[in-house]
């Protein structure tokens, strides 16, 4: 049986073409590992035996190519058509969705076997995925401490070795953190590269699907199949160049920006070793380092926090039990009362507030004081590093201020868990393309070192991640689970 | 910032969010918190910025006007909690 | 009318929205069709699935700018969607695209009968889909309706269009409302169907004391899906608002609904608040920036407008005013005319023929209409006879009117020695009618050359018969 704890993509295509193993041996181990071993992460929320065994036997059958048959986890927010999609919520439980999203069908037809769809904070609305309806998810370098969220299913499912590629989506920070908490690769593109066709929507002017992997060239070849413009996503666009699976050895030439005053408060200081020397291998590599001002990025948090759940708050209106989803109506209930039942029992707690908040902010008579606010801070933030792209090539930082926190220990205090984000947030406001790749351990947990580029410069961060990592020799495997409990 | 717990019910109102007497207080107090680190953004003198409404600079993204064959009924029926006579039936709306 | 009405003046200002006749719906690709099975015109976007994203359709965005271009308007260099936050059944979102302050055409007019009527805006959006309500189902307390959604209409693309309060009377209104009409359905962006529901209208009224140029409060009035019952329901409620006024109560802001069945407004039960929308700038779509070159493409693909076309009959054809406004009621009643004077036929006949045959563009072709009245014109036949001709022709549309005149005999007769023949006959076969006449009674003359035109079957003209007659007798 094939070891998959630390297989990458990459070993799967050679393995397969080479024939040491079939496709179907190969999903085989990995839906193996998920039946012995999520059962203590609940990485999934559900898995496909038959269907991915079935796809690889086709593969068996009449031959393949390149990602044809490697498995991939996919976070329960992306719509596959015939196939439940809940994004985390009671709201919509046995929701099957009628159609495949942009992604999916890209997806779908390099040929990439879905496992089965990943556990999430409900409608990606958290930084821990405690806020899912159906149970967390376990961070498999210490099952006592979160993987990170919203997208901590995928995260630790590639971090267990239960499937070497998973899609996410960041919305503040939900592929980059979780990634940093589990170890892994993980990595949003430019707002726009990727069609949200599909994708079950919270904040439509940030969301963005990536992937994670265990490398940065598995990163690679995910985004080639998930790049480009859909037709049927307005907001997306062609990439000005494609996708190439990096290869530098080093870092010659690359000037990289950090924000030192954004680094001043609030990070561990186990984090900011890893960190630190995570930028001591950089310049070993040859890269220039030098200081630039982010002034605005204090202020990201909470102007994410106003733009984000007001467009929430109008994007989870449909969820109303009309034509879909959790309906619940007692006799002599007008529409309105249905509307207020089913939404108060679909919804969770974070969600409740978040909508709440995005309502109280495009309110008559606080439109201004509160969204339009926000909205000029973007402004200012996108300005902001601009202005810091004119004096380097990427910019770095820790991903999260602080390692895995342990399941509990924020969700009684919705800012602090908001605080998780303070690091990736900026990014997202400016629409910007962000890899976080783990780059050393506190504690005996994984830190994630961020970079982050100008608009559409995804190759330019690939080939600086690719050789940072080659310098930094991680080893994703998390130490081997505890015995199993009955 | 203090919200009140008539704001609240007034929010909740226009979000069709059914809220228990029992939560209304707790919802203030969190969405006070929040708002309390929110209003960080006061601080700020922006009055000439232009907001940002998308981070890609993109305009004129349209598509030709083409019609292609709509979903089968039966699909569209399928997840509806309540289809009645080839539709979506709905309790009273008064 | 009241006595008071004189001191009052009503101010109105109209909503219009018009269905546009796109192949595919605003902002997904369904097709845009009225009339089908519930339920089957409907995909993920317009049914508001989870992850699905509107597109926009560019030809609506087309028809959008033409009907700016009919009505005068700026055309927006650059505008924006934004969302209109609202529940109910019809709303899938339970947010409709729509446009805010960035509209995509605005500060046009419409001039109607001398009066320029101010368009303050047109915008783009989609239209909410459709609820049929039911009886009570079993289980339902007794007398409660259900309703049953229909999703094929949602998503319609819609031009809303508002006027100023530029508008003085029901009638005026209704006028207005017919030209642009017309204009709507000669530029070809919509069928103007408001028993379809592809124009719709309502409208805010209010009353000043004549004089006053501040505004009094205003009412809106909707669901009145005919120009008939936009007249009447206006009427009434200006009628209602001088009568409180007059009693010295004040008009409240409402929403005032018409009831078809009664013919009459009835106030909706009052919101506890008014609707907070929740503007805000829809972030699935960024924003148009129609170029210059396209809006002037556009502007030179539009035919002769319905206003152009009224001065025009006026001014170079001679056609009464009136007339010409009534030749222009529709696109196809406007096309019949020209293409009968284009016939050959002399204009002010033509008008007369055209609007006093209102069937005749649907069934008589119009170079045959033409020939009809050249044949009366050349006293070929006379007015009696050409009605009965152009009966035949109505009921044989491919025939030629001067064959018609042939095979039936209906030439008038001209021949004098007929026509004295004939005249002769009649004063002989009436004595008592002619000693009348010689008597003095003139008035006589009319029963004999009605005889004559009897003996004639209507083939004479009347006068050449009385001049006859009175030199013989």
């Amino acid at each position: 049986m094939t070891e998959t704890s630390g297989l990458t993509a990459e070993r799967c295509i050679e393995l397969l073409d080479a024939r040491e193993v079939s496709c179907r041996e190969l999903v085989t181990a990995y839906l193996d590992r998920i039946d012995r071993e999520d059962p203590g992460l609940h990485a999934f929320l559900r898995t496909r035996r038959e269907a991915a065994l079935a796809e690889a036997d086709g593969f068996d059958r009449d031959g393949r190519t390149g990602l044809q048959g490697v498995p991939i986890a996919l976070k329960d927010i992306l719509c596959t058509k015939g196939e439940e999609t809940t994004a985390g919520s009671r709201i919509l439980a046995g929701h099957v969705p009628i159609y495949d999203g942009g992604c999916v069908s890209r997806v779908k037809a390099a040929g990439l076997v879905s496992l089965g769809k990943t556990n999430m904070d409900e409608f990606a609305m958290g930084s821990s995925t405690e806020n899912s309806a159906f149970g967390v998810t376990r961070n498999p370098w210490d099952t006592d401490r979160v993987p990170g969220g919203s997208s901590g299913g995928s995260s630790a499912a590639v971090a267990a070795g239960f499937a070497p590629l998973a899609l996410g989506t960041d919305t503040g920070g939900s592929i980059r953190q979780p990634a940093a908490l589990c170890g892994v690769v993980g990595m949003k593109p430019t707002y726009g590269a990727v069609s949200r066709y599909g994708l079950i929507a919270f904040a439509s002017s940030l969301d963005q699907i990536g992937p994670f992997a265990l490398t940065v060239r598995d990163c690679a070849l995910l985004l080639q199949v998930i790049c480009g413009k859909d037709e049927c996503d307005a907001t997306s666009v062609e990439l000005p160049e494609p996708i190439a699976v990096p290869d530098a050895q080093d870092l010659r030439g690359v000037r990289i920006g950090v924000p030192s005053a954004l680094l001043e408060q609030g990070i561990e200081p186990g984090v900011r070793d890893a960190f630190d020397a995570g930028i001591r291998s950089a310049q070993g590599l040859g890269a220039e380092v030098v200081e630039v001002a982010l002034p605005h990025a204090g202020y990201a948090l909470p102007a994410y926090y106003l733009i984000a759940p007001a467009e929430a708050s109008a994007n989870l209106s449909r969820f109303d039990g009309v034509r879909y989803g959790l309906r619940r109506e007692e006799d002599g209930d007008t529409i309105i009362d249905m509307y207020g039942r089913t939404r108060a029992e679909g919804f969770g707690a974070e969600v409740k507030r978040r909508i709440m908040l995005g309502t109280y902010a495009l309110s008559a008579g606080y439109y201004d004081a509160y969204y339009g606010m926000a909205q000029k801070v973007r402004t200012r933030i996108r300005e902001d590093f601009q202005n810091a792209f004119g004096a380097c090539d990427l910019i770095a930082m820790p991903t999260s201020p602080t390692v895995a926190f342990r399941i509990g220990e924020r969700v009684g205090d919705p800012w602090a868990m908001y605080a998780s984000d303070v690091l990736t947030v900026p990014v997202n406001l400016a629409g910007l393309p962000g890899i976080s790749l783990p780059c050393g351990l506190s504690e005996g947990l994984p830190v994630g070192f961020q970079l982050v580029g100008p608009a559409f410069a995804e190759n330019r961060i690939l080939s600086a991640a690719h050789a940072l990592e080659g310098a930094l020799g991680f080893d994703p495997r998390p130490p081997a689970p505890a015995e199993a409990s009955a | 910032m203090a919200i009140s717990d008539a704001d609240v019910l007034h929010v909740a109102r226009l979000a069709r969010l059914r809220l228990d007497p029992e939560d209304v207080g707790r919802m203030r107090e969190e969405l006070s918190t929040i708002l309390g680190h929110v209003q960080e953004l006061s601080k700020l003198d922006l009055g000439d910025v232009a907001p940002t409404a998308h981070a890609l600079d993109v305009s004129n993204s349209v598509r030709p006007d083409a019609a292609r064959p709509s979903w089968p009924r039966d699909d569209v029926l399928r997840q509806a909690p309540d289809p009645a006579d080839g539709g979506f039936r709905v309790p009273p709306t008064a | 009318m009241s006595t008071e009405a004189g001191r009052w003046e009503p101010v109105i200002g109209l909503e219009i929205h018009v269905q546009l006749n796109t192949d595919s719906k605003m902002f997904c690709r369904c097709e845009n069709r009225f009339g089908e099975e519930p339920n089957t015109r409907t995909c993920p976007v317009c049914l508001g699935h989870p992850g699905a994203l509107p597109t926009i359709n560019a030809g609506a965005v087309d028809k959008a700018i033409e009907i700016g271009l009919a009505l005068d308007c700026d055309v927006a260099s650059r505008c924006q969607f934004h969302r209109k936050n609202y529940f109910y059944p019809d709303s899938p979102k339970a947010y409709q695209i729509s446009q805010y302050d960035e509209p995509i055409c605005a500060h046009g007019h419409l001039d109607v009968d001398g009066a320029r009527i101010g368009i303050t805006r047109a915008h783009l959006e989609e239209d909410a889909a459709k609820l049929v309500h039911a009886g009570g189902a079993g289980g339902r307390i007794a007398g409660a309706e259900s309703s049953v959604v229909d999703f094929n209409r949602c998503g319609t693309p819609l031009v809303e269009i508002v006027t100023e309060p530029d508008l003085r009377s029901p009638e005026q209104a209704v006028a207005f409302l017919g030209l642009l009409k017309n204009t709507l359905q000669t530029i070809g962006v919509s069928d103007c169907d408001m028993e379809k529901g592809s124009l719709r209208c309502d409208a805010n009224v209010s009353v000043r004391r004549r004089g006053d140029s501040a505004l009094g409060t205003k009412t809106e009035l909707k669901n009145m899906n005919s120009f008939k019952f936009l007249g009447e329901g206006m009427a009434a409620e200006i009628e209602r608002q001088i009568g409180l006024l007059e009693s010295g109560e004040v008009v409240l802001q409402e929403t005032l609904h018409y009831d078809p069945a009664q013919r009459r407004l009835h106030a909706r039960r009052s919101k506890e608040e008014a609707d907070d929308y929740r503007y805000f700038p829809e972030p699935d779509l960024v924003p148009l920036e129609p170029s210059r070159d396209d809006v002037e493409r556009l502007r030179g693909g539009l035919p002769e407008l319905p206003g152009a076309r009224i001065a025009r009959f006026r001014d170079e054809l001679g056609i009464s005013a009136h007339d010409a406004v009534d030749l222009n009621a529709t696109p196809a009643i406007a096309g019949y005319f020209e293409a009968v004077v284009a016939a050959g036929a002399d204009p002010k006949a033509a008008a007369d023929w055209v609007r006093n045959q209102p069937g005749a563009v649907d069934r008589v072709p119009a170079a045959s209409l033409a020939g009809l009245i050249g044949l009366i014109a050349a006293g070929t036949i006379t007015a009696t006879i050409a009605k009965q001709v152009y009966g035949l022709l109505e009921a044989d549309p491919a025939s030629d009117p001067a064959a018609l005149v042939e095979q039936h005999g209906l030439a008038t007769v001209g021949d004098s020695s007929e026509l004295d023949a004939l005249v002769a006959q009649v004063i002989d076969s009436n004595p008592a009618l002619v000693e009348q006449f010689r008597g003095g009674k003139d008035g006589v003359i009319n029963a004999l050359v009605g005889q004559v035109m009897k003996e004639t079957r209507g083939r004479a003209d009347a006068r050449q018969v009385q001049e006859l007659l009175r030199s013989r007798l």
